[in-house]
């Protein structure tokens, strides 16, 4: 046994712990074990690696390589600490951005090594040094294009920008453009490689980034940031092939198909194509239903909520991204704690696109302290809406509109919604009666057995609970 | 703005045997409220159980035949008599059914008058237009009827019982096709005490069949009658093989209710000569399929007959009627439905939209001017049901038929998963024929790793996608060990970039897991 091959070993044992980890976290009661999975195989895989690292080499190099690791774990713990579950969107963005941003400088340090001719890489046969090159130049341009993306999806989410689509004239042929440029620089590096082709390179991968998600709006960040998830992972993996290395191979194609796995999760879950999303522009042409006459509205106090719910059999609750904005999730669990003392069976149905990530309102749901056994997804519930007395819409709009089902020229049409029209009332908190983020007026909103609760979220749920 | 209301006549039927009424002292108070002014010809309601004082005092006015036509909009149950389209007058709107596909010389007679013509029975099937669908509520209480027919002329209980006199069998009942008229045949039959089975062209709804407590009858060769260029074949093998089936269930079971239809062709036959001769004696047989020629051979459309082994053939093509009170319910609640979907205003004005597809769909005739038949509607939800009733039993072309009217585009998912899977399989073996031998290696730990973290990942629970997330994100943070191996390797430049990756990969490796933590901590158990 050689260090190196301890190493290897070290690195097949901390890969199959990755997977076990991920697959603890396909049911709640294993998720803790999995997270423990996790950790023992990084651990593993560090101590490993950092004993390869410092065998011969200089004491500076082993003191700044666990200065580094130092304040980049407390750098992490610190975040993740403070963090306030609304704002985890921005926090796993703000993470992806850092992965690609390691994985363009590996990939620098990658085409720095040989051209100092330092490392194994120099006495590499004229057909592998090819090969290395490209891997360079892929692992340059995933990693810029996520570091840019993530930024931008952090300025997004964290409202330090504005989220609407930025709308560049010929935006796509834009994207195929970069990426023929990048195709021509790969060729062209390859032949000749040297660094005014890879900063330019860097620089197209750069401006790349930024621009597709630019050009994506607020809701889809679904899709954005599980996008990103998926590209942080090719990142990796592109740097593993850079280095020679199957431990990062394995890690980046397991975060990459699970990144693109919930990427198409949540493109079902609004009824449109992976391009369609990230081709951008969604809801710019509502045009046809916005005119329609719907009718009617009608209001509701919080007071009258209270007196329909104390008389409910079963109350659904589903909640949409206003409810993390309004911060209305501790209310809405004293809100559940109070009905469920009464007697009432009060459930939550949560669409896939609710919030502004994968499981969003699962977790916000969960820090308010609301039990996860009550907490449903949409083809759990979405039967049991006909047999429910009380729904409470609170901050969702397009998730819950009949248009989808109902009218084939709706443009969300074909979108799996929670068939909340089904139950005898609905209950639909609103700050207006402004559209959603389809820019799709709901025909829900004007249903008979529709109510509106105009207001501030937090305040009408905390209005309720008191009436109660 | 002020305006008169116009005037929504409901008159009496005038077809031999009709029971039905088009609207019911309980739709009246809808009508009303949508702003008409409700006129209801005396004794329309009298065949359905309801009197003119019950109607009165739900807001109509009692009127006379005359007046009653010569309403603004005039709702009817059958189609009008060539009397009764000259004592319309003109810009009336009549709403009934027409059957245009059926009777083209009516839809002709008709657009000779100007008058504006909507068929209850040309109802798009899409899922926004449930609510007028008259086939479907027809369909439904027809299919109880008839088993409560078969149980009038069977001479025996239905449900099995042990009695101090002997023990009783339960009835055995097979229905054949398992559409709207189907299930609510099997569900009566199965309530009733009766052992069902069950049996349709479709494998999807063997489900539904199965979730009303009957037993579902695979014929077996329904999945290759699909395929294209070989319906002929496989249809006459399916014939072959479904004809066996029926010949065995035949002389099995007591009751056989046939509700097989194809829209715009004669029923198929179910079942021959053959197969009622070797039913036992008192077996009874429905053929809901009797005005279209008939599922059953003997059947006469009308009548009971009694074959000359005993068994009784009902042909009754008024089933729905023979519950007049109920049918004109639904029928009415129907009318209703379409009455909000054309007075948007609530104002007791009729508006028509031509933009709208189902009011599109359902104008045979607008303002004298023929407009059937419809463009092509695009079917939203998977069509459920292909016509008034199930489909065949039979007859392999018949899905084809229900589906032909899907106005997007048919992705066939099948064949296109093929095409990609095989593009795949070719950009792989040519990436990986001109590669290195190391890459190779790479190559295939990379390919797998997809694979293994495809379903792993399809595995995890929806509301643990944020963890998720985080997790991948935290190993996500084994870049690191790139960076960790490159910083002592080369210069000045190559240390300092290799300090920062390690210092970001490792805020990514701590935060993502200490945030994970944080947030499973959270979840708990009621």
């Amino acid at each position: 046994m050689t260090l190196s091959t301890a190493a290897q070993a070290a690195y097949i044992v901390a890969a199959l712990l990755f997977i076990l980890s991920l697959a603890g976290l396909s049911k709640h009661e294993t998720a803790r074990s999995g997270v423990v999975l996790g950790i023992s195989g990084m651990v593993i895989a560090l101590a490993a690696t950092v004993v390869l690292a410092a065998d011969g080499a200089a004491t500076l190099t082993v003191v700044l390589l666990l200065v580094a690791m130092a304040i980049g774990a407390a750098v992490g713990l610190w975040r993740a600490r403070i963090v306030e579950m609304t704002a985890m969107p921005e926090l796993i963005a703000i993470l992806h951005s850092f992965v690609g941003l390691a994985a363009v400088l590996v990939g620098w340090n990658g085409f720095l090594e040989v051209e100092n001719g330092g490392g194994a890489l120099a006495e590499l046969p004229g057909s592998l040094l090819g090969v290395h090159h490209a891997e360079v130049s892929i692992g340059v341009f995933i990693g810029a294009l996520t570091f840019t993306g993530s930024i931008v999806a952090f300025l997004k989410l964290s409202a330090r920008i504005d989220s609407r689509p930025m709308m560049l004239p010929g935006k796509n042929s834009l994207n195929l453009g970069a990426l023929a440029a990048f195709a021509v620089l790969t060729v062209l590096f390859v032949a000749s490689p040297n660094l005014g082709l890879l900063v330019a390179l860097t620089v197209v991968a750069l401006l790349l980034g930024w621009h597709l998600v630019a050009s994506i709006g607020g809701g889809d960040m679904p899709v954005v940031v599980s996008m990103l998830n998926s590209y942080s992972g090719w990142a990796a993996a592109a740097s593993g092939f850079l280095l020679d290395n199957n431990l990062l191979i394995v890690t980046g194609a397991l975060v990459g198909s699970s990144g693109a796995y919930l990427s198409y999760v949540m493109c079902q879950a609004m009824n449109r194509s992976f391009i369609s999303v990230i081709a951008g522009g969604f809801g710019i042409e509502a045009g046809p239903s916005g005119d329609r006459d719907y009718g009617e509205h009608r209001e509701i106090t919080a007071v009258e909520t209270a007196d329909l719910l104390k008389e409910a059999k079963s109350v659904v609750i589903t909640p949409g991204y206003g409810m993390a904005v309004a911060q209305a999730q501790y209310p809405v669990a004293e809100l559940t704690r109070r009905l469920r003392e009464r007697g009432v069976e009060v459930r939550f149905g949560i669409h896939p696109v609710a919030g502004r990530l994968p499981g969003h309102m699962n977790v916000l749901l969960a820090e308010a302290k609301v039990p996860y056994d009550i907490v449903l997804e949409m083809d759990e519930i979405n039967d049991d809406f006909a047999t429910t007395t009380v729904v409470l819409v609170i901050g969702a709009n397009d998730t819950v509109n009949p248009g989808a089902v109902e009218d084939p020229d709706s443009p969300i049409a074909g979108m799996p919604v929670l068939r909340v029209w089904e139950a005898e009332n609905v209950i639909v908190f609103k700050r207006s009666m402004a559209t959603g983020y389809a820019g799709v007026q709901n025909p829900l909103f004007f249903r008979d057995n529709s109510r509106m609760l105009f207001g501030d979220a937090r305040q009408r749920v905390e209005e309720i609970v008191s009436a109660l | 703005m002020s305006h008169s209301a116009q005037r929504l006549g409901v008159v009496a039927e005038s077809a031999p045997g009709e029971t039905r009424v088009a609207a019911t002292p309980a739709t009246v108070p809808h009508l009303v409220s949508l702003g008409y002014e409700v006129i209801v010809e005396s004794g329309a309601g009298r065949r359905s159980g309801f009197t003119d004082d019950a109607y009165a005092g739900a807001g109509a006015r009692i009127a006379g035949r005359e007046e009653t036509w010569d309403a603004d909009i005039v709702l009817k149950v059958n189609a009008p008599s060539a009397d009764e389209i000259t004592a319309l007058h003109d810009g009336t709107t009549l709403v009934s059914l027409i059957g245009p596909a059926a009777d083209p010389g009516l839809v002709d007679a008709l657009a000779r008058r100007p008058i504006t013509v909507l068929a209850m029975d040309a109802v798009p099937r899409v899922s926004r237009a449930q609510s007028l669908d008259v086939l479907s509520s027809m369909a439904n209480i027809a299919g109880y009827r008839a088993v409560i027919e078969a149980a009038h002329a069977f001479g025996r209980l239905f449900t099995g019982q042990v009695t101090a006199a002997g023990k009783v069998p339960p009835a055995k009942v097979l229905v054949a096709g398992a559409g709207v008229a189907g299930l609510a045949a099997i569900a009566t039959a199965t309530s009733l005490g009766a052992v069902v089975r069950a049996t349709d062209p479709r494998p999807e709804v063997a489900e539904q069949v199965r979730s009303l407590g009957a037993e579902f009858l695979d014929v077996g060769v329904a999945q290759a009658a699909s395929t294209d260029g070989y319906a002929r074949e496989t249809s006459r093998d399916y014939d072959r093989r479904a004809a066996e089936m029926y010949a065995e269930q035949a002389a099995d079971v007591d009751i056989v209710v046939t509700t097989a239809l194809i829209p715009g062709r004669p029923a198929p036959r179910l079942l021959t000569a053959e197969h009622v001769a070797r039913m036992r004696p008192g077996s009874v047989v429905v053929d809901m399929a009797a005005a279209q020629g008939g599922n059953v051979e003997g059947t006469r459309p009308g009548e009971a007959v009694v074959t000359g082994n005993g068994v009784t053939i009902i042909g009754y093509t008024d089933l729905a009627g023979r519950l007049p009170a109920q049918a004109s319910q639904l029928y009415g609640t129907n009318l209703v439905n379409l009455m909000k979907l054309l007075t948007p205003g609530a104002d007791g004005r009729l508006v028509l939209d031509f933009d709208d597809v189902v009011q599109r769909a359902m104008t045979v005739v607008r303002d004298g001017e023929k407009t059937w038949p419809p463009p092509p509607v695009p079917v939203s939800a998977a069509p459920t049901t292909p016509a008034t009733a199930p489909s065949s039993a039979a007859s392999a072309p018949v899905r084809e038929t229900a589906a032909a009217p899907a106005g997007r585009p048919p992705s066939p998912p099948g064949r296109r998963r093929h095409l990609v899977t095989a593009a795949v399989a070719v950009v792989l073996f040519l990436l990986t024929a001109f590669s290195p031998n190391a890459l190779i290696e790479h190559l295939t730990v990379f390919v797998l790793s997809i694979v293994i973290g495809y379903y792993v990942i399809g595995n995890v629970h929806h509301a643990l996608h944020t963890p998720l997330m985080s997790i991948t994100n935290a190993i996500s943070g084994i870049i690191v060990v790139g960076a960790l191996l490159q910083i002592g390797q080369g210069d000045g430049v190559v240390a300092v970039l290799s300090f920062v990756a390690i210092l970001l990969a490792s805020i990514n490796i701590v935060g993502g897991f200490a945030v994970t933590r944080r947030m499973l901590g959270m979840f708990t158990r009621s």
